[in-house]
């Protein structure tokens, strides 16, 4: 076996040595170490980096990152309930193929030319979403449906010129966390309660904290606890009539049976678009989204990338490129609208490949079967003793929050239980919501069957005997 | 050979010896219809399950009963298309597309585009990882965690710092983290409000000064001296008791690596700033030097850049942010922490910024990252840097042949690992812009960029070759490029009328950007330019 070999590595072609010695001789350098005389030996590293030793078969390191992904549990090995914005739908097998096309994975920021793909895939995830909210402009997704929310305040107060935002409580912490750090030099962030009945945003509450000086209502639709926002007409109305902008952030998966904002005359959606065929990744596939009519003062607003359709020199031919281009950082630095960079336009382009996948009717049917499905799980439950369902006098589409505190157990104690039973239970809600006492958010989408429903409330009631 | 096969032979043309360089090369052009016009009504691409008679038995159809105006109306006019017909669709528009596997991709200087491996993508689709929830309990994902603890603690050891977050989205992501960090640093410190300053370079990202003025700084901008340094005298007029931090990149986007960086730290700390350190161009430099040695508090790297992953169209990438001990109380929640039960989430963290996204980062190309590491080793990501820097000299040597380019600032010094060059005496020549030398270079299969804006170097090109690519991989790049300088001067229509050999031809910019005609959606098109609602 020639040793020799083993500098060379597999994804460094010139680490073969005689083709590294002649391109040093070409440009006339001794070693390597020519290129790094800018560098002070004030702060050159004198000792190789202390990393673990190299595996460098690839048949080495499969097994050895198997063999940690072994101490994982995938939510296809066990029933999961887990939602509270990271969901567990059906990935069509069409969508893992196109997002895994190497042209697709490996490019980047090709131009309309090279890359007319990419900006007609991304153009049609645009118009996708644009039928699903009926909006004549959606952006090429920014980070995830936080930064939407986040920057879908800030397009409100930049348009309105106040300060003051009106967000709904039953927001999740985390994502308060992000929309209250984010915009705090420019915006102050006031939670307004909801009904302790429906879960829904408390409508005098709401009127008592509006304002000539407020840039905008935040309201989620499904709640983060899960029920319908029924009062979203009447939180429009309310908020024009003081000049007040209305943001709702939407489940682009309940859009097939939920009205969408537009429709009651909200101004800016936003959201996230990890349900529309993309894995759940431990949190690592989220994917934002920010829509609004076309109103040129609102596009001016956005910070992010708006691919729009265009002539080319030959008739009847598409070509694409970026609309008003000069608003972002990228033409002029800080004096652009937030900032622009890479999101996730991979899964955009899988969103798209959903959306076409399902089309009118898989929406509705995905969006009736969750609703039927979910009110189903919240009367199996609160049949459950000592079980109650806080908000079912609300309508709800895939989520619903079960309150065990008449049981006298715990959130956690409860959950350790299933979970030796094979149930991922909920999201715990003991925390982030103490006045809803010892209570779980139970997540219930379309891979969620009746059978399963049955097993959880069988295995709970088991549980709390 | 008998007198057939002979005859056979010479009525083919055969051999046909070499290929002639520049390749003759035509990108895929299908000609494709926007997926709305290949709808065909009642058409079905994949079947959701319907609710059992047992559950509607029960509860009937909710969705039925949802009151109106709350309820949806009418379906949305979503196209409807067969399975097969979806797949076509999209595949075609893949192969219209032009990826790092495809190209030679070194014409996107800045974003580092090199080769993701594929058994790093295998690992990443893995349903352990792909199918997993966030807030599963952690005795149930701990082999996750566990990679992205050791891979917090690879970067540490590359950066030079006490602790990662691996936490922010991408690289923009990253350096708004570090800059929420700072401020709320200068805050716990009581002089929040005093400090309302951030500095950085023109050769800086432009997230950098966006982020700042987001995160509510006055931003002061260093241009660069003579020598293409940021102005170091210009630094010492801008510091003050107003400074919160210094937001700088080493080596800039010129690739050349500023010496005095040491010097550029110690006079924001002597202000009693902070100073940020945006590795965005860390590809060079893996295993040679350390943001911490140089001093500063903060540095940030681009997952999908130095460390692999993949660009996916712009994103998902991944950003890492690591801090110096001081920082640490700051880092976004939860952290990653290990007890002898094994690896947890702590959120019980007071004085961190909170969160800057869901969950705790973009998991697959965490994974991605720490395989890649774990593969290479500290020799091999020496390995990785030493030759991107003799790619790119390499590649800079084969440049400068070319008649009308050049590499401003630092003349005949080395360069670490891109170079942005300028074709100023070429467009002054010839009427050619650098815009039109990249629409002409697709026309080779391949991508070409200029630069950030402002152009401060005129007429700018930037070249980053990382590791990936081979010898004969860049004498065929810088032959691209000297057949288009070739044609700027013997044959300027060709490249102006450019492209040629693309999916489709020139297009018109003017409509993109008048409001009464850009189209950001079909509907808004269908509205705007064909009459219909």
């Amino acid at each position: 076996m020639n040793r020799d070999s083993q500098g060379v590595h597999p994804y460094i072609p010139n680490s073969v040595p005689a083709v590294r010695a002649a391109m040093l001789r070409e440009v006339g350098a001794s070693s390597t170490d020519d290129f790094y005389e800018d560098v002070p030996g004030s702060i050159r590293l004198r000792r190789p980096l202390d990393l673990p030793a190299p595996i460098r078969a690839e048949s080495d390191l499969v097994r050895h990152v198997e063999e940690l992904l072994a101490r994982n549990t995938s939510t296809r090995d066990v029933l999961s309930f887990l939602g509270a914005g990271c969901y567990q739908h059906h990935v069509p097998a069409v969508c893992d193929e196109i997002n895994a096309r190497t042209e697709f994975l490996t490019a980047y920021a090709g131009e309309p030319y090279e890359d007319h793909g990419r900006f007609q895939a991304l153009f049609e995830y645009e118009s996708m979403m644009g039928e699903l909210l009926q909006r004549d402009v959606v952006c090429v997704p920014v980070y995830d449906g936080f930064q939407a929310g986040a920057t879908a305040i800030r397009m409100a107060a930049r348009i309105t010129g106040r300060r003051r935002a009106l967000v709904a409580a039953s927001v999740s912490n985390d994502k308060r966390s992000k929309m209250i750090d984010y915009v705090r030099p420019d915006v102050d962030i006031e939670l307004v309660p909801f009904d302790p009945a429906t879960g829904t945003l408390d409508l005098e509450a709401l009127a008592a904290a509006l304002a000539p000086d407020v840039a905008c209502v935040f309201v989620e639709n499904p709640t983060y606890l899960g029920t319908v926002e029924l009062g979203g007409p009447e939180i429009v109305r309310l908020a024009h009539a003081q000049g007040t902008l209305t943001v709702v952030s939407a489940d682009p998966s309940t859009l097939g049976v939920l009205a969408p904002p537009a429709s009651w005359g909200a101004d800016i959606d936003c959201g996230d678009i990890q349900p529309l065929g993309i894995h759940q990744q431990f949190g690592g596939g989220h994917g934002g989204f920010i829509a609004s009519d076309d109103d040129p003062t609102v596009v001016m607003e956005y910070p992010s990338r708006l691919f729009g359709i265009t002539a080319t020199a030959v008739p009847g031919e598409y070509g694409f490129g970026d609309v008003a281009y000069e608003r972002t950082s990228f033409a002029v630095r800080e004096e652009g609208k937030e900032w622009v960079g890479t999101a996730a336009a991979l899964w955009g382009i899988t969103a798209a490949v959903y959306l076409a996948l399902m089309g009118p009717r898989g929406m509705q049917e995905l969006g009736t079967t969750m609703m039927a499905r979910t009110r189903y799980a919240m009367t199996s439950l609160a049949s459950v003793p000592g079980v109650r369902v806080p908000f079912a006098v609300s309508p709800h589409v895939k989520e619903f929050v079960v309150d065990l505190s008449a049981t006298g157990r715990s959130v956690t104690s409860v959950a350790a239980a299933l979970r030796e039973r094979g149930i991922l239970f909920g999201v715990d809600l003991s925390r982030e919501q103490p006045a809803l006492g010892q209570s779980v958010l139970v997540a219930v989408t379309e891979v969620v069957t009746q059978a399963d429903i049955d097993r959880l409330a069988a295995e709970l009631t088991e549980v709390l005997q | 050979m008998s007198s057939t096969e002979k005859a056979a032979t010479q009525s083919a043309g055969l051999p046909v010896g070499p290929k002639p360089r520049p390749r003759r090369y035509h990108q895929a052009s299908w000609d494709e219809p926007i997926i709305f016009e290949l709808s065909v009504t009642g058409a079905r691409g994949v079947l959701p399950p319907p609710p059992e008679p047992g559950v509607t038995a029960l509860v009937g159809d909710p969705a039925a009963e949802l009151p109106a105006g709350i309820g949806r109306a009418e379906l949305p006019a979503l196209p409807e298309l067969s399975q097969l017909h979806v797949v076509r669709h999209f595949d075609r528009l893949s192969q219209e597309t032009l990826g790092v596997d495809l190209n030679i991709d070194i014409g996107q200087g800045t974003c580092t585009m090199k080769y993701s491996p594929k058994v790093n993508d295998q690992l990443a689709r893995d349903p352990r990882v792909a199918d997993t929830h966030p807030l599963q309990d952690p005795c149930t994902v701990q082999g996750t965690l566990e990679m992205m603890w050791r891979l917090e603690r690879m970067l540490a050891e590359i950066s030079g710092m006490d602790r990662v977050c691996l936490q922010p989205a991408a690289g923009s992501s990253a350096i708004w983290t570090n800059v929420a960090m700072i401020r709320a640093w200068h805050e716990s410190r009581g002089d929040g409000d005093q400090r309302d300053e951030v500095i950085t370079t023109i050769f800086s990202h432009p997230s950098n000064a966006a982020a700042a003025k987001v995160a509510g700084y006055r931003v002061i901008t260093l241009y660069p001296d003579s020598d293409g340094y940021p102005d170091i005298d210009a630094l010492r007029a801008a510091v003050s008791e107003r400074t919160a931090a210094l937001l700088i990149t080493n080596p800039e986007d010129t690739g050349i690596f500023n010496p005095r960086i040491e010097e550029f730290v110690g006079i924001v700390h002597e202000a009693g700033g902070l100073a940020s350190y945006d590795q965005a161009n860390a590809n060079g430099i893996l295993g040679i030097t350390r943001a911490r040695d140089a001093g500063f508090d903060l540095c940030h790297f681009n997952i999908h850049k130095t460390f692999s992953a993949p660009h996916a169209c712009g994103g998902p990438g991944a950003g890492a942010v690591a801090v110096s001990a001081a920082l640490v109380p700051f880092l976004p929640r939860p952290t990653i922490e290990r007890a002898e039960s094994g690896l947890y989430l702590d959120h019980d963290r007071p004085l961190s910024i909170g969160k800057v996204r869901p969950w705790y980062g973009v998991t697959p190309n965490l994974v991605r990252a720490y395989a890649w590491i774990m593969n290479l080793g500290a020799e091999g990501l020496r390995q990785v840097a030493e030759t991107a820097v003799l790619n790119n000299n390499y590649l800079l040597q084969k440049v400068l042949e070319i008649r009308g380019v050049s590499a401003p600032y630092a003349v005949g010094r080395r360069r670490i690992e891109q170079v942005r060059y300028s074709w100023e005496e070429l467009a002054h020549d010839t009427g050619v812009h650098s815009e039109d030398i990249g629409v002409r270079a697709a026309d080779f299969g391949t991508h070409y960029w200029t630069s950030h804006h402002p152009y401060v170097v005129p007429e700018p090109m930037t070249l980053e070759p990382t590791e990936s690519y081979s010898r004969e991989d860049l004498d065929e790049y810088a032959g691209i490029l000297a057949e288009v300088a070739r044609e700027a001067y013997q044959d300027p229509n060709a490249v102006l009328t450019a492209p040629h050999r693309s999916t489709i031809h020139r297009t018109s910019q003017e409509s993109l950007d008048d409001p009464a005609q850009w189209a950001i959606t079909w509907r808004a098109y269908r509205r705007k330019h064909l009459g219909k609602s």
